[in-house]
């Protein structure tokens, strides 16, 4: 058994690292994009409204407009979205979309419905008191955002963040029907190619395990980084400025 | 004296519960007014109004001959006139001590960050806080916290200092040195809304006290005239309890 699996790795490697290639490339792309709309997201949708006139009006429309994105993709799977995506429109718009860049896209949407729950999450979990102290020295809600707020939600969502990353990293084998290159597809190339299933799928399983465990760990250390250090130097108060 | 902020018939509800009815109040460039009285009385409420933290349900506020509430005045420009010190502090917890006492002045009023650090640190000194600049909130002690929050208000250089409660949740041994910072300033001319537990504070450095008793203006006077002989009957009786 040990036997095949260094034969079919030193016949296929070539596929298998192409195939790890664009997985990682789809997951990496997909999330980072996605994390990007879900913090917009986020960032839209915890805008004071006021209590009445247009303003209302329009800022409650886009939010159920936001709702019903993130109802929609959460709540179908992604496999069927790639259908509907890929060959629907082929099909009835006669749009032939990239492969790669069409489960790009798939990834993104679905990450960032997601990640759109996250964050707000992680947004209501920031202090009150954070807020107020950046309305009080003037800031507008999307100063008050970028400087003080969001930084403390990317911190506190980097976990969650991290989950969604290795669900796409495993999650883009779905997208082989749409037969996107990466690294299950490839796998059943070989596997039709050997015959042998076993020791194909299992070094498919080893390639998923190795990313996923090197994107944990990746992320611990970012994680750490972040935290910065436990203790601070006393300045001798002549800073140079 | 002249006029900072003047409150013309300052209301506030909570749904159906009137918090503040009817609020008469200046405050005059210079001067130091400690709002007293019990908890519920509106106190904090009416100081989050004068900064529109909290958006009042009617009435006026006058800064610099131009009303506020109107919907067309930039409310982010004058909050920047008024420093707010919080009672729990709400130092920026993603930034060093230096970075929020900047942050303010580089994204808001738009200063060099030479010279926001400059200004942050002129102040930060100013509260004796000056060594820690690389210092991240979590790292300090309340009395430390609530000295940078001070800085971090005076960096935006306001018109007026607004403090809510700021020694109130303070170990009682911290409580001092974050009142020394604020006589000091007190007796440097500075602008000051002082909403207050500590009488002994109010009695000493305050121009003005007001009174606030069930969302009104109960009294107000100087220190000598509400401490030693109150006219109505419901400030003898709260300072009686809180004097013991």
């Amino acid at each position: 058994m040990i036997q095949s699996m260094i034969e079919i790795t030193a016949e296929y490697w070539p596929m298998f690292l192409r195939g790890a290639g664009m997985t990682l490339l789809i997951a990496i792309t997909g999330t980072i994009l996605g994390a990007l709309i879900g913090l917009i997201i986020g960032v839209i949708r915890t805008i004071p409204k006021p209590d009445k006139g247009w303003k209302r009006v329009f800022l409650k429309t886009i939010d159920f407009l936001l709702a019903c994105y993130i109802e929609f993709f959460r709540g179908t799977p992604m496999m069927v979205q790639a259908m509907i995506i890929f060959y629907g429109i082929a099909q009835v718009f006669g749009i032939h979309l990239n492969v790669t860049l069409a489960a790009i896209f798939i990834v993104t949407i679905n990450t960032g419905a997601y990640m759109a729950e996250i964050v707000r999450g992680g947004i209501i979990s920031i202090d009150k008191g954070q807020f107020e102290a950046a309305q009080a020295i003037g800031m507008t809600h999307v100063q008050t955002m970028t400087n003080i707020v969001l930084p403390q939600v990317l911190r506190n969502i980097l976990p969650a963040t991290g989950n969604e990353f290795v669900i796409n990293i495993k999650d883009t084998s779905v997208l082989s029907v749409i037969s996107v290159t990466e690294l299950f597809f490839q796998g059943r190339s070989v596997q039709g190619a050997t015959f042998d299933t076993f020791a194909t799928y299992f070094i498919i399983a080893l390639i998923y395990l190795f990313l996923t465990f090197t994107v944990t760990r990746i992320l611990r250390l970012i994680e750490r980084k972040m935290d910065g250090k436990e203790h601070y130097d006393l300045s001798g108060n002549q800073m140079q400025i | 004296m002249k006029n900072i902020i003047q409150i013309k018939n300052l209301n506030k509800k909570f749904g159906n519960h009137e918090v503040l009815k009817d609020i008469n109040f200046d405050v005059h460039k210079g001067e130091v007014v400690c709002v007293i009285g019990s908890s519920g009385s509106g106190k904090s409420t009416l100081l989050r109004c004068i900064n529109l933290l909290e958006k009042p349900t009617g009435g006026q506020i006058i800064y610099k001959g131009e009303n506020i509430l109107d919907d067309k005045h930039d409310i982010y420009a004058y909050r920047t006139k008024l420093g707010m010190v919080f009672q729990q502090f709400n130092l920026f917890n993603n930034h060093t001590v230096l970075k929020n006492c900047t942050v303010g002045q580089v994204k808001v009023l738009k200063r060099s960050q030479k010279e926001a650090e400059q200004v942050a640190l002129k102040y930060l000194k100013l509260v004796g806080m000056g060594q820690f600049i690389h210092a991240k909130p979590k790292q300090l002690s309340g009395g430390q916290k609530q000295r940078v929050a001070i800085a971090r208000a005076l960096s935006m250089e306001p018109d007026a200092l607004l403090f809510d409660e700021p020694t109130s949740a303070l170990d009682p041994e911290m409580v001092g040195e974050v009142l020394k910072v604020m006589k000091e300033l007190a007796q440097s001319g500075l602008t000051m809304i002082v909403v207050t537990h500590e009488m002994e504070f109010a009695r000493e450095v305050s121009d003005r006290v007001v009174f606030m008793d069930k969302g009104v203006i109960a009294e107000e006077g100087s220190p000598d005239q509400i401490f030693n002989h109150p006219a109505q009957e419901r400030t003898r009786v709260f300072l009686s309890r809180i004097l013991k």
